[in-house]
């Protein structure tokens, strides 16, 4: 017989709000501590320090508004976060600051998660969703200079932008931007020509979250429906469904390929978090312990594999933190 | 010899009192006489008036008498010193003995004129010292010592004519007399040989012994009559000191006649003699001592073929005109008729008349719970002595009845007669169908009815105890191996289907990651809506089964949650609720609905209430419904009037469907007696020593009238598939509890007086009904009356219903036939006493 699945190893309470993003920062040398970033719907975003299990700092920004997405740029002392108050902030947390010192003023009013993707040392890209509904723009920074906007052809019906995926074949190629609409559909756009390369109608509802891994060319996605959709792109540059993977329940919010590409996890409207082998779609665990849906699934950028955690948020205000598959 | 007694006796008459020399020669001619035959007529008469006159010398005066006149009484014929003893003791003190009538024939009005005398010179108790003792010691030594002896001589064919009534009453009599006699006449009171409790026992071991004279008689070739002993059984037993004598000669006599034939005939011989208006006394008590039906076999012979009057107690009487006895007494009577075959034919007949009163509907409705089930049980033992043959010669009867008493016991309003009707039905179906289908009812498997089905088996059991034993054995080992088998496959089949998973992964052998068990990754239950509007939706038209579960189980909390919202729908949404049927089978389904059916109401009360109250009385709702409509109200007016726990509601009791019965005015009572004892007792603490209780406006007040009047209206206007005074009168008795209940709820409300008002009269024309639930509804509401409406408005307005009220609850109860109508009609006289009281202390302060 199979093993249990695991517990939580440990579980981080006091957000007090539903959690709807997560991001680690664990890869600094000793002494640095390694920290987990969360943002929840009541605006705050706080620094978890995952020795203590404490958190250290509360960041408060986004005047109340829930916090969709948090992201580092270089190490754990520039954050970037994004709230439903149409602000994107960028913090300065070195030496125990903790201010805003920069701004990009979005004007869109979904809630569509932004990408970073760093092209060079000191430059990084950042696509968003733009004041027009079905626009994507995509920000070079630190210098917030628009690089491109992704405006789907007229009559394409794509609906909103729903979740974004900034990426490249690898360091200094050119990068590509994967879209996932409202009306289900996948889209691979080209940043420097603002064209559509291909489009992969998947799901019947708009897509919630895809994850791409560049080294298979293949990637994933999913919707409020019962299934994953599995997709990979030809050297042509086309997109095609690889498989689907049907599901117990429906609803998929969250999904996060491990750095090493090896598993991937998902983030249930179930209350459920469901790891499998990327490889083969192979399921490996139920993780059943929330009794919310759980809205994000992060996991650690340990330097040590056998370190590496994964992190999910809850709308049930904790967080779930699991050692799991840490040996391969 | 006879001559010397008699020469000595005329010298002890000759002179006014007999001289100390007189009554030695006396004593020394009795002794000389000793065994001898009894002197002749004449010398008893003489004798007896002579020791009849020294009794009454002893009694009377302050002295005891000079001489051996003690001796006497120890040396006379044991029957001629009882009587004469007891004829000075048994008078009233002081009192000259009366003569016993018929005791010596001609000289009965001997003694009689002195009757003047103590009136004249009383007895003064302290006076009356020595000799009254001496003749109680007398007594004592002859009942001690030869009580038998009288009883033997009564049985010779001679003495028991001379002798006959008056000893009989006597012997039976003597503590009663002696207690009457003597009352407070003595110090020290009297000797405990003289009790009841003692004496009895000891006339049970006489008559034993003189039986044993008898039985030696007998066997000797002489003739006996025991009628005498049979009299004296039977007068003792219609006096009602069964219990005392025969839980003595039961035992004995059953030991007795186990083996010896001519004990055996002794003993129904002495049953037989019972004069017929003893027998039904002495029949009962031995068959509530005899230890079993066998035991009674013997004791009894064939008495109740041979006797009417016994036929007459056991057949009729025993079974149909009291209900008192245990299951173990009717065990040993019933299983006394089927021990003959000339007394199975009253067995069946027994039977017949038992299934006649169980089937007859009139009895079901009039006779109380109790005596119902006695019933029962008596049919229970009947069938399981009944052979297949006798079955088979009655079966067309028995079903019949049995149709018949099945109908008319589900037709009752009290559950547990419902229930006994099922359980006899069962087992008469199933004694009848040996073959064919039998029928089968669901009710709750409990200690009862588990022991009313036993009573249908049990008896045989002495015959053949081993044969369904080894059957079942043998079925235990049939089954053995079969279940051993499917536990074998099972174990192969998990075993194939962990290959299958093992091979899965020996294909998967690239993916070096072990997948953790996923078994309890089942289907998360649809979620139930957020919205009211949404509920009604998916309770009217969804299809989709899960949605529709869900939301019966999230509606209660939801409109809990949303008062607002639910306000705008209320009326539409207790209607859908109304006409919720069970879709799919949700545990507590009922329940779910009646907790959602409650929260709309308490949510919007006046415009909900309205609903539901005039659907009560409108067409085409079936009897659950309307059933329902009072349960709601109920819960409803419960919750609004309890005081609330701030911006919490508080959790009612579970609320279920039986909730509504009469027991609750017991808390009530329970609850005013508590009340009443905190108003009396003065505290000398300080500070708060009790708990605040939650206190908050009664949102009952404002809403108690839409809730009640309503219900009232249309009682007597029966509709087409509606008849509250006919045949739905159960409908009827839930309603009468529900308004009680209203009523009760509405304390302190403005609405009270006119409410106790309104269900006054309604009570008054309800107050005959032929139902015991509706009649203890129509209690419960006088009692709510009582105390819910303030005493001053009680009095002031409804002074002569009161009045009537009171006649009438003092009819029910003395007769009402239904024990809990008789304990509730008690309990509101007590309350209306209690009223009377606290107006009697107000106004002459």
């Amino acid at each position: 017989m199979a093993a249990p699945p695991p517990d939580p190893q440990f579980v981080l309470r006091g957000t007090s709000a539903a959690v709807h993003t997560l991001h680690f920062s664990c890869g600094g040398q000793e002494p640095d501590v390694p920290v987990l970033f969360s943002g929840s719907e009541n605006g705050l975003i706080h620094v978890w320090n995952l020795k203590t299990h404490r958190v250290d700092k509360a960041l408060d920004g986004h005047g109340r508004k829930s916090v969709c997405w948090v992201e580092t740029m270089d190490g754990k002392d520039r954050l970037l976060s994004q709230g439903r108050d149409q602000k994107i902030c960028l913090w300065d947390l070195a030496e125990g600051r903790a201010s805003v010192t920069d701004s990009v003023f979005t004007e869109n009013v979904g809630f569509c998660r932004c990408s970073l993707l760093k092209v060079a040392e000191g430059r990084w890209l950042m696509a968003m969703a733009a004041k027009a509904l079905d626009e994507v723009q995509v920000l070079e920074l630190p210098s917030k200079t628009s690089v491109c906007t992704l405006k789907p052809e007229a009559g394409a019906k794509l609906g909103m932008p729903m979740c974004l995926k900034l990426w490249q074949i690898n360091c200094g190629s050119q990068p590509l931007l994967l879209a996932g609409y409202e009306n289900g559909s996948v889209v691979l756009w080209n940043l420097s020509m603002g064209k559509v390369l291909s489009q992969l109608f998947c799901h019947q509802e708009p897509v919630m979250s895809l994850d791409f891994d560049s080294e298979k060319a293949k990637g994933i996605s999913g919707s409020s429906e019962r299934v994953l959709s599995i997709w990979s792109l030809n050297e042509q540059q086309n997109l095609q469904v690889h498989t689907t993977h049907r599901l117990v329940n429906s609803g998929i919010s969250d999904i996060t390929i491990r750095p090493d590409k090896k598993i991937l996890a998902t983030a249930g409207w179930d209350h459920r978090i469901r790891v499998f082998g990327w490889k083969k779609m192979k399921p490996l665990a139920v993780l059943d312990y929330h009794t919310a849906t759980v809205h994000c699934v992060s996991f650690s950028d340990h330097k040590n594999p056998s370190e590496r955690l994964l992190a999910a948020g809850s709308k049930d205000h904790r967080i779930s933190i699991w050692s799991i598959y840490t040996q391969t | 010899m006879a001559t010397a007694v008699e020469s000595a006796l005329r010298e002890a008459l000759a002179g006014p009192a007999p001289g100390a020399a007189a009554l030695c020669a006396l004593r020394d001619a009795l002794a000389a006489a000793g065994g001898e035959a009894a002197p002749g007529p004449r010398e008893r008469e003489r004798l007896g008036a002579l020791l009849r006159s020294l009794a009454a010398a002893a009694a009377a005066g302050p002295e005891e008498p000079a001489g051996p006149w003690r001796s006497c009484f120890a040396e006379a014929p044991p029957g001629l010193a009882l009587s004469a003893l007891l004829g000075a003791l048994g008078e009233p003190r002081g009192a000259a003995p009366r003569s016993v009538r018929g005791v010596g024939g001609g000289g009965g009005g001997r003694a009689v004129p002195c009757r003047a005398v103590p009136l004249q010179c009383p007895l003064s108790p302290r006076r009356a010292g020595a000799g009254l003792r001496a003749l109680l010691e007398e007594l004592e030594r002859l009942v001690r010592g030869r009580l038998a002896a009288v009883l033997g001589e009564l049985c010779q064919p001679r003495g028991a004519a001379e002798l006959g009534a008056g000893l009989l009453g006597a012997v039976v009599a003597l503590p009663e007399r002696l207690s009457s006699g003597l009352q407070g006449g003595l110090q020290g009171g009297l000797p405990a040989l003289f009790l009841p409790q003692n004496y009895f026992p000891l006339l049970a071991a006489a008559i034993v012994e003189a039986l044993h004279e008898v039985a030696a008689a007998l066997r000797g070739g002489s003739d006996c009559s025991i009628s005498f002993l049979s009299h004296v059984l039977g007068k003792v037993c219609v006096r009602g000191r069964q219990k005392e004598i025969l839980s003595v000669l039961v035992p004995r006599l059953a030991d007795l006649t186990k083996s010896d034939c001519i004990w055996q005939r002794i003993c129904w011989r002495l049953v037989e003699c019972v004069p017929d208006r003893c027998m039904e006394a002495v029949v009962l008590g031995f068959v509530q001592r005899a230890p079993g039906a066998d035991v009674l076999s013997r004791l009894l012979g064939n008495l109740v073929v041979k006797n009417k009057h016994a036929q007459f107690v056991v057949t009729q009487k025993f079974f149909l005109l009291q209900y008192g006895y245990t299951t173990a007494v009717l065990q040993n009577l019933l299983g006394y008729l089927s021990l003959d075959s000339l007394r199975r034919a009253l067995l069946i007949k027994v039977l017949q008349e038992l299934l006649e009163t169980w089937s007859s509907s009139s009895a079901v409705k009039h006779s109380p719970p109790e005596q119902q089930e006695y019933i029962s049980k008596a049919i229970l033992i009947c069938l399981s002595h009944l052979k297949d043959s006798e079955i088979e010669s009655c079966r067309q009867e028995l079903l019949t009845s049995m149709m018949e008493g099945v109908k008319c016991h589900l037709d009752s309003s009290l559950p547990q007669i419902r229930r006994l009707g099922m359980i006899v039905a069962e087992s008469i179906s199933s004694k009848i169908n040996t073959d064919g289908p039998v029928l089968k009812f669901q009710y709750e498997e409990d200690d009862e009815a588990r022991e009313l089905k036993s009573l249908l088996v049990q008896a045989p059991s002495f015959c053949v105890p081993s044969v369904p034993d080894d059957s079942r054995k043998e079925k235990a080992d049939a089954a053995l191996p079969s279940a051993s088998e499917s536990n074998g496959k099972s174990h192969t089949a998990a075993a194939h289907v962990v290959s299958d998973e093992e091979s899965d992964t020996e294909l998967d052998s690239d993916d070096d990651l072990t997948p953790y068990d996923m078994s309890e990754d089942k289907e998360l239950k649809t979620k139930a809506p957020v919205y009211i509007r949404d509920c009604i939706e998916v309770l009217t038209g969804s299809e989709d089964v899960d949605k529709w579960e869900a939301t019966v189980k999230a509606l209660e909390s939801l409109v809990r949650k949303n008062p607002a919202a639910t306000r705008e729908v209320s009326v539409e949404l207790a209607k859908i609720l109304l006409h919720l049927e069970e879709k799919t089978c949700i545990e507590g389904f009922a329940e779910l609905r009646q907790r959602a059916q409650v929260a709309v109401l308490t949510v919007d009360p006046i415009p909900v209430a309205q609903y539901l109250t005039s659907q009560f009385y409108s067409l085409n709702y079936s009897l659950r419904q309307r059933m329902d409509i009072l349960d709601v109200l109920v819960l409803a007016a419960r919750e609004l009037s309890c005081p609330k726990v701030h911006g919490k509601t508080k959790h009612v009791e579970k609320p279920c469907v039986q909730l509504l019965p009469a027991s609750d005015s017991s808390k009530d009572w329970r609850r005013i007696v508590d009340e009443r004892i905190k108003s009396k007792t003065r505290r000398f603490a300080k500070g708060p020593s009790q708990v605040q209780v939650a206190s908050g406006p009664n949102e009952f007040n404002s809403v108690a009238g839409h809730f009640f009047f309503p219900l009232l209206q249309n009682f007597d206007r029966p509709l087409s598939t509606f008849d509250l005074l006919g045949e739905d009168h159960f409908v009827l008795g839930r309603l009468v509890h529900t308004l009680a209940v209203l009523l009760y709820l509405a304390v302190n409300t403005t609405a009270v007086t006119a409410m106790g008002k309104a269900l006054m009269e309604f009570v008054w024309a309800l107050r005959f009904h032929t139902d015991s639930y509706v009649r203890q509804g129509l209690l419960s509401c006088i009692s709510s009356m009582l105390l819910s409406v303030p005493a001053e408005h009680l009095l002031n307005n409804m002074t002569e219903e009161l009045l009537e009220t009171q006649s009438w609850l003092g009819d029910v109860v003395e007769k009402d036939p239904d024990g809990d109508c008789r304990r509730l009609a008690l309990q509101n006289l007590l309350l209306m006493e209690n009223l009377k009281k606290k107006l009697n202390k107000t106004v002459p302060s």
